[in-house]
């Protein structure tokens, strides 16, 4: 978890220059971060890269827009790094 | 190309879906209102033409690959570098390739070449359902008229 968190506040603080030491596991990415669609999009290009998945942004999106899940399921940083621990694991299985 | 219409792919040379590539042709036109601007006396094809001409032919590579069955659109644009002038009347060879298939996005690697390398940049196109089936169809049929063979073995045309 921490190293997945690590790696995904780096590519945050690369692609949306918000200062490293910021980005903490509690925070929103889009309430607290104030990341928009384009720039969540370059980061899920540098994190599907990085580790080799492909994150279901439009199922997480059709999933939030139709009410099935909170958006703090998928943009709170602590729950994204969960989310892509598991996609690695399903990977490495 | 047809540049009050924004058509900018004249042709596909080559499609190649399992290499996720495309090579398509476009020739710039002798006359166009643009070039009366841009500038007088000394007429060339403007930059963001050249990004346009290089995100079309990444989006019929895109088109290629899903069959035509959802609809790419332009959203980003990186390391942009212009090389070289285009005139009127330039045979341009431009090319295509897939870097990245993400959940309704994919990003290329795009490049104009004529008698050498023009200009080259990185795109990113967001992937949608088609928002009206009236483009769903003009682009099938302009997909057929430039001769892209969706989902078919590479094609090859050479001229």
């Amino acid at each position: 978890m921490s190293s997945t968190f690590d790696i995904v506040a780096d590519v945050i603080s690369e692609t949306s220059e918000i200062p490293r030491e910021k980005i903490t596991p509690e925070m929103h990415a889009i309430d607290d971060l104030g990341i928009d669609s384009l720039d969540f999009l370059d980061i899920v290009f540098a994190l599907d890269k990085k580790f080799g998945i492909k994150i279901p942004l439009e199922q997480w999106t059709q999933e939030v827009n139709a009410g099935k899940a909170s958006v703090e399921e998928y943009f709170l940083l602590k729950n994204l790094c969960a989310h892509i621990d598991e996609l690695i694991a399903k990977k490495n299985a | 190309m047809r540049l009050e219409y924004f058509q900018m792919i004249d042709s596909v040379v080559t499609f190649d879906a399992a290499a996720g590539t495309i090579h398509c042709r476009a020739i710039v036109p002798e006359r166009s209102p643009v070039f009366e601007g841009h500038f007088p006396g000394y007429p060339i094809m403007p930059g963001v033409l050249l990004i346009e001409t290089m995100a079309q032919a990444s989006g019929y590579l895109i088109l290629g690959l899903n069959e035509l069955a959802r609809m790419p659109f332009f959203m980003g644009v990186k390391k942009a570098k212009f090389r070289k002038f285009v005139q009127p009347g330039a045979i341009l060879d431009v090319h295509a390739s897939l870097v990245h298939e993400g959940s309704g996005f994919t990003v290329t690697n795009a490049r104009i070449e004529q008698d050498g390398p023009v200009c080259d940049a990185e795109l990113t196109l967001r992937i949608m359902d088609f928002p009206a089936a009236e483009l769903r169809g003009e682009l099938v049929k302009r997909a057929e008229a430039i001769g892209l063979a969706p989902g078919a073995a590479p094609i090859t045309e050479e001229s």
